[in-house]
């Protein structure tokens, strides 16, 4: 009698231990799991995902078998023989048999877990026989897509404003999960991402595909995906990269392949007519309008919406002796950044137009006034071919 | 020799007594604890809910690095080492520590340090902002100008803790009462002289890391830039040969407070005293040949990440001898439920829970999805919060009252540990669900899906902090009115050298050494 | 005292918490002094270093000298002397360990050799792999921050044996090793004319060492074009040989120090750990140097 309502009340003490752990792995993921019932890591949308999805599981279980056999030796002693109730202690101590047993099994129970892991990870390595190729380049804080051999690149960054993650504007659906442009993959076929930065580490993370890679300067990192399901699949920066690193968001879309193909048709034509604008002379009004927008979204993260940068990390535009200065010097510390320091080199990241548009506005803006204050695309594109 | 304290600020300035200087770590300890509590405080507010309401990014940046640096390096590195000096001479017999002004050295070294890594704050540019493992070429390149006196200061500390390991390995293998075999130290000495090789043997790496930034940042060196045949990974590499022996650094002292409290309050000895060692001793080994663990998904080469991923697992096995020894302890004992003993417990589980997640982060294959996540913010602070954190709690309330003569409040310490105990949980379990749903750590703002588990989070957080108020208050209570007590023993339970002398424990403990069994 | 225990404990005393101070403001001046503002809270730290140092260790022989330190305390000096030189190797670990990854791992990655072919190509190429790195991957892209040197400090050949300085070193090192033990071997049977003149010799080569080193420094810099600047060889090349010679520096001072107390008769044979632990510090630089002139030079 007295010994299963002990065994019951030990039990219920284990179980209630374990209650939030068993309630997180048993719900099954929900599609788009938010508030109270995201609990758990995504099945997503590759063989990787799932098959790390699956490792995770069984590990997940074996722990809490561990657990409860663990936990509740050990509840069953702290109720049954507390001091209270008059239990006297024993004095047994040393067992090889035991110690033995409880090296062994562990070490075997680790050695069933390796198998599995083993296979997965010789799976996510085996970057070969791609159909796509992908550079994808972390730069503080944006990310750059670029279609090896396709001739179609482009940045992506985040789309939420200012005012909406000062709490000046309401929050939408997709907050801090919105990009200026997303990355389009085909369905059904594996595309080979190559990450590399251009500064500092960043690590390109997608859940549902289980991709989690780090972009690191100056090397080259490989993996891949294969997405079964057109969707639209988000994710994030995982790297600690500076102060914007929780406003760098990852948004990929997957198309079937017919898709695909007329968007990256869309994307070479663009190209191409954006080139030709080059040579368009463009009036002040026109660039400053311009440059107010490509400087609040590229340039105001660092240098302030203001160009009042931040004191000893970034230097304040607003009366900078170089966007008061002779205008060479300004173009090309915008073109060539600074080598060394987080002042990249726009040159590669935004058109010539934009970037005429941008250091106009600098140079006219906040009071800024300097000599010859506007800039042409064409000055930029001498720039950039190093006349 | 003199034979009490001396008079006024003297007494700790001056100070070669060990238990003086014991005293200094505890308390000093004990403020950084404070003042890196009140930086998550900081980080928690600021990710109550989504947006950007009480800190920019940049300063939150700072807050995350400073919380870490300040809580792995200045609570909890401090307070075992606090708890070494106070009872290690006591528990074998030695008159003091083995060089006694070096000790003092070790200590003061620590204000100076700490007070030029805080200063930073204030600086222009801000303190560091590149986490607490500082990777390059965050911390070196687009590193704020107050890199360099975070790099000295982390010269000095690590020098501080070099210095005070010589003297813990001294004292240990030089001072021992006559007849004590180190098969028959305390467990807690034990845990301590493995400990202070691993500081030996890392400290210095780490400073050999922090020496290599200083180069590239000031003297056109490329140890971590690709343009001049260098790698950043690099610095990962040097870093983690240090960081991953530091989290056993970590939590080592603490299985050996958490071996002696367990057969205390459970009336019977440890059951595997000798596997204890041998588990501790292969630990510690199996520590120098994991570390690229954290570096799963720099894009190592397959046999790398098969190679560390089955190291790492190992580990799993000497840990799981020493809670299987716990639990064996305690069972057919006689429990009883003070509070170092429900702190030990506590510590039991939620260690365990921590060390799971551990194994699961170790599955190189899954840590691709957890990594950088809050998973792993859940996984180190059930290790190093209800780990390290809890058993050193364990260990003030245990032996606070041989250090004054006075016995804590009891009821308090029931209260301070189950509103810990509760408000832990509250604040870390749900990190385990954000991580694994996607959200990076080291996030100054969040989307929305996560809003509701990090708002739980928060409120445990507040609830957990103001409950070390509680604990504050204990243990000054004690300290001025506490009711007195002079029994040597003072825990039924209790055995060793430690509780033959007379309590309050005298200024100085032996004067020859004691007789040993 | 001593008779009162048998153990030692020392006084109340200022000197630690004095060269606390003076390490804080150390750490607080070179914070200060590498951003290019005043050395002064620097050189302040120093001076006070250097000061109280000389009064610690002057205590501590004072009350060796008195006979206050036994048997027991000296075996606490012997460990951490111990210690602290297994400390000082883990610190040349790092760096060694920090050669070894970029000589076999990361130099050829960016050269595309091995797992991360992709790098080569997207973003380095033309950098070829080779050891040591002559030409840097941002000197092939037309940069200038880091420029490779014209020579290395490689083995020239059998031809120009005899003008390389390393061997010279290593000779030099080598045989200080060997006069530091007869030193030792003479004060043990309490010959210490013989004891005097060998740890002159010891101390006279250590000196030469650093002379040499000099030379090699400078025409690195004035005809090699090897620099801290030239990429990772001139990085590694610099920070190993740097350090060490640091430390031959300091062991070289440590030993002169000995040098003037065995001057005036303070060691007796079977009381000599000043001296000894200098000696151990002596020998580990050594052995540390034949790492270097293996890994640094030889296969350089
Ligand atoms: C006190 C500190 C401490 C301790 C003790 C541990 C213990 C362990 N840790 Fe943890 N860890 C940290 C502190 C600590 N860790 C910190 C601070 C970080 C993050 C650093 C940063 O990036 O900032 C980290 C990160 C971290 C990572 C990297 C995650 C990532 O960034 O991707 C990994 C990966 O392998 C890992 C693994 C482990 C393992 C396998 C153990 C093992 O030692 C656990 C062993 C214990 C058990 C397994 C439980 C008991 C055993 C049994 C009951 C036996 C039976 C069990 C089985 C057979 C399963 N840890
Ligand atoms: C042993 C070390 C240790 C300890 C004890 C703690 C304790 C705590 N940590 Fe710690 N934490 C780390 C080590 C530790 N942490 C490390 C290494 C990191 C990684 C850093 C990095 O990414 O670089 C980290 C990161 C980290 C993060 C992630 C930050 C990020 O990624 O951006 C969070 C977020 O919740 C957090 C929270 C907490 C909380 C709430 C406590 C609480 O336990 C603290 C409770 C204590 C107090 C609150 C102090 C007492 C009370 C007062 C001072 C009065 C004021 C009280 C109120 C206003 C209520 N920590
Ligand atoms: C990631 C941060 C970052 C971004 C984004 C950034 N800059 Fe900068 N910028 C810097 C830093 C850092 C410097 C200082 C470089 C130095 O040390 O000289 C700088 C310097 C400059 C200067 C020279 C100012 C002076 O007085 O020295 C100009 C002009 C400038 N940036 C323009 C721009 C423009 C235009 C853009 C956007 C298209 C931009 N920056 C985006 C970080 C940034
Ligand atoms: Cu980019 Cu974090
Ligand atoms: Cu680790």
């Amino acid at each position: 009698m007295v010994s299963k309502a002990k065994r019951l009340v030990t039990g219920g003490i284990g179980a209630l231990a374990l209650l939030p752990l068993i309630h997180a792995i048993a719900a099954e993921p929900a599609a788009q799991p938010e508030g109270w019932n995201l609990l758990n890591m995504p099945k997503g949308v590759t063989s990787v995902s799932q098959n790390v999805y699956d490792i995770h599981m069984v590990v997940i279980w074996i722990c809490v078998w561990i657990g409860v056999a663990v936990f509740g030796v050990m509840f069953y002693s702290m109720f049954a023989h507390r001091k209270s109730r008059g239990h006297q202690p024993a004095n047994f101590h040393e067992s090889t048999k035991v110690e033995l047993a409880w090296t062994i099994i562990p070490a075997l129970i680790l050695i069933v877990m390796a198998f599995p892991a083993t296979k997965s990870l010789k799976h996510l390595y085996d970057t070969s026989e791609a159909d796509l190729d992908i550079k994808i380049t972390g730069s503080q804080w944006k990310w750059r897509y670029d279609y090896l051999g396709k001739d179609v690149g482009f940045m992506s960054q985040l789309a939420t404003s200012q005012a909406s993650i000062y709490g000046t504007a309401p929050k939408t659906e997709f907050y801090l999960e919105e990009v200026t442009e997303p990355l389009v993959i085909p369905v059904g076929k594996k595309v080979r991402l190559l990450m590399t930065a251009t500064d500092v580490i960043h690590s390109w993370w997608v859940p549902d595909l289980a991709v989690k890679r780090d972009a690191i300067p100056g090397f080259v990192n490989e993996t891949w995906a294969r997405v079964d399901k057109p969707g639209i699949y988000r994710g994030r920066c995982a790297e600690l990269c500076g102060k914007d690193h929780a406003f760098m968001p990852i948004v990929v879309n997957a198309v079937p392949e017919a898709e695909f193909n007329t968007w990256l048709a869309k994307k070479q034509s663009e190209a191409v007519a954006l080139r030709a604008l080059t040579e368009k002379t463009f009036t002040r009004d026109e660039l400053m309008t311009k440059g107010e927008a490509v400087f609040a979204h590229t340039c105001a993260g660092c240098h302030g919406a203001t160009g009042e940068g931040i004191p000893g990390v970034f230097p304040a535009l607003k009366g900078s002796k170089i966007a008061l200065g002779p205008v060479a010097g300004h173009l090309n510390i915008v073109v060539n950044g600074k080598s060394g320091t987080a002042m990249q080199a726009f040159g590669a990241q935004l058109s010539e137009v934009d970037l005429a548009a941008v250091i106009t506005y600098e140079r006219n803006a906040w009071g800024n006034k300097s000599e010859d204050n506007i800039v042409q695309p064409v000055d930029v594109f001498k720039v950039k071919k190093g006349q | 020799m003199a034979h009490g304290p001396a008079k006024g600020i003297g007494r700790w300035l001056r100070a070669t007594n060990h238990k003086d200087i014991g005293t200094m770590y505890l308390w000093f300890s004990f403020t950084m604890f404070l003042l890196g509590g009140f930086f998550a405080m900081v980080i928690r507010a600021e990710l109550f809910e989504p947006g950007m309401q009480i800190v920019k990014p940049e300063f939150f940046n700072q807050m995350t690095t400073m919380h870490g640096l300040i809580m792995v390096f200045g609570a909890i590195m401090p307070v075992f080492v606090g708890l070494a000096n106070w009872m290690i001479p006591m528990m074998i017999g030695a008159p003091d520590m083995a060089l006694p002004r070096l000790n003092n050295l070790s200590f003061w070294i620590l204000p100076f340090g700490f007070s030029l890594l805080a200063s930073t704050l204030f600086m222009p540019g801000g303190g560091p902002n590149f986490g607490w493992t500082f990777y390059a070429p965050l911390s070196t390149t687009y590193a704020p100008p107050t890199v360099n006196f975070f790099i000295f200061g982390i010269h000095i500390i690590g020098a501080s803790s070099i210095m005070g390991s010589i003297n813990i390995i001294a004292t240990i293998l030089n001072l021992r009462a006559p007849g004590m075999t180190l098969m028959k130290m305390p467990l807690f000495v034990w845990t301590w002289l493995i400990t202070a090789f691993l500081l030996i043997a890392v400290m210095p790496v780490l400073a050999g890391a922090v020496t290599m930034m200083l180069m590239d940042i000031n003297f056109g060196t490329s140890f971590f830039n690709a343009a001049g045949g260098g790698d950043p990974v690099l610095f990962q590499h040097v870093f983690w040969f240090f960081g991953h022996p530091e989290v056993y650094i970590i939590i080592i002292p603490a299985f050996g407070v958490i071996s002696a409290i367990i057969p205390t309050f459970s009336r019977k000895p440890l059951f595997g005293y000798s596997s204890m060692v041998y588990a501790t001793a292969a630990i510690a080994f199996l520590s120098f040949i994991v570390w690229a663990h954290h570096m799963f998904t720099v894009g190592m080469p397959l046999a790398g990440e098969l190679y560390f991923m089955y190291a790492t697992m190992l580990i799993a096995v000497p840990t799981g001898v020493k809670v299987f020894n716990w639990i064996t302890t305690m069972f057919r004992g006689a429990i009883t439920y003070e509070t170092p003993m429900l702190f030990a417990i506590a510590f039991v589980i939620l260690f365990t829970i921590g060390g799971f997640t551990g194994l699961m982060l170790a599955i190189a294959p899954a840590d691709i999805q957890y990594q950088d996540s809050y998973f792993v913010v859940a996984h180190f602070h059930y290790v190093m919060v209800a780990g390290a954190l809890f058993s050193s709690t364990a260990a003030v309330y245990y032996w606070i009252p041989k250090w004054t003569g006075r016995m804590y409040n009891e009821a308090m310490g029931k209260v301070h540990f189950w509103v810990s105990f509760v408000a832990f949980n509250v604040t870390f379990f749900p990190q385990h669900f954000l991580g694994l749903a996607g959200m990076p750590r080291r996030y100054a703002d969040y989307s929305l899906q996560f809003a509701d588990w990090n708002m739980v989070s928060s409120i445990g957080a507040f609830a957990y902090g103001a409950s070390q108020l509680l604990f504050l208050y204990n243990v000054i209570a004690t300290i001025v009115a506490g009711r007195k007590i002079s029994d040597p023993k003072v825990w039924e339970g209790a055995e060793g050298l430690e509780w033959t002398v007379p309590t309050p424990a005298p200024y100085h403990t032996f004067s020859t050494p004691p007789a040993f069994k | 005292m001593a008779s009162e225990s048998s153990y030692y404990v020392p006084e109340n005393s200022w000197i630690p918490v004095l060269t606390a101070t003076s390490l804080g403001s150390m750490a607080l001046g070179a914070g200060l002094f590498v951003q290019g503002k005043t050395p002064l809270i620097l050189l302040a730290g120093v001076t006070l270093l250097a000061c109280v140092l000389f009064t610690w260790f002057s205590t501590v022989i004072g009350e060796n000298m008195r006979g206050m330190t036994n048997a027991q305390v000296k075996r606490s000096f012997t460990m951490a002397m111990g210690w602290f030189i297994f400390s000082e190797v883990m610190f040349f670990a790092a760096f060694f360990g920090a050669l070894f990854y970029v000589r076999v791992l990361a130099v050829p990655w960016l050269g595309g050799e091995g797992e991360k072919a992709m790098t080569n190509s997207l973003l380095w190429q033309g950098f070829s792999a080779q050891w040591p790195v002559m030409q840097t991957p941002d000197q092939v892209l037309g940069g200038t921050k880091f420029v490779g040197p014209h020579e290395n400090m490689g083995f020239p050949g059998w031809g120009k044996v005899l003008e390389w300085l390393p061997l010279w070193n290593t000779i030099l090192l080598l045989t200080s090793s060997w006069t530091v033990h007869i030193a030792h071997h003479a004060m043990k049977h309490g010959n210490r004319t013989r004891f005097n003149v060998f740890l002159a010799i010891t101390v006279a080569l250590g000196l030469a060492f650093v002379a040499v080193q000099y030379r090699e420094y400078h025409e690195a810099y004035t005809t090699m074009g090897l620099t801290l600047k030239s990429g990772i060889y001139g990085t590694t090349f610099f920070m190993l040989t740097g350090f060490h010679g640091f430390h031959v520096c300091l062991g070289a001072f440590m030993l002169s120090i000995q040098l003037l107390r065995g001057l005036k008769g303070h060691f007796k044979p079977d009381d000599q750990f000043g001296f000894e632990a200098s000696s151990w510090y002596w020998h580990f630089v050594d052995v540390v140097w034949l790492g270097l002139f293996i890994f640094v030079y030889v296969l350089g």
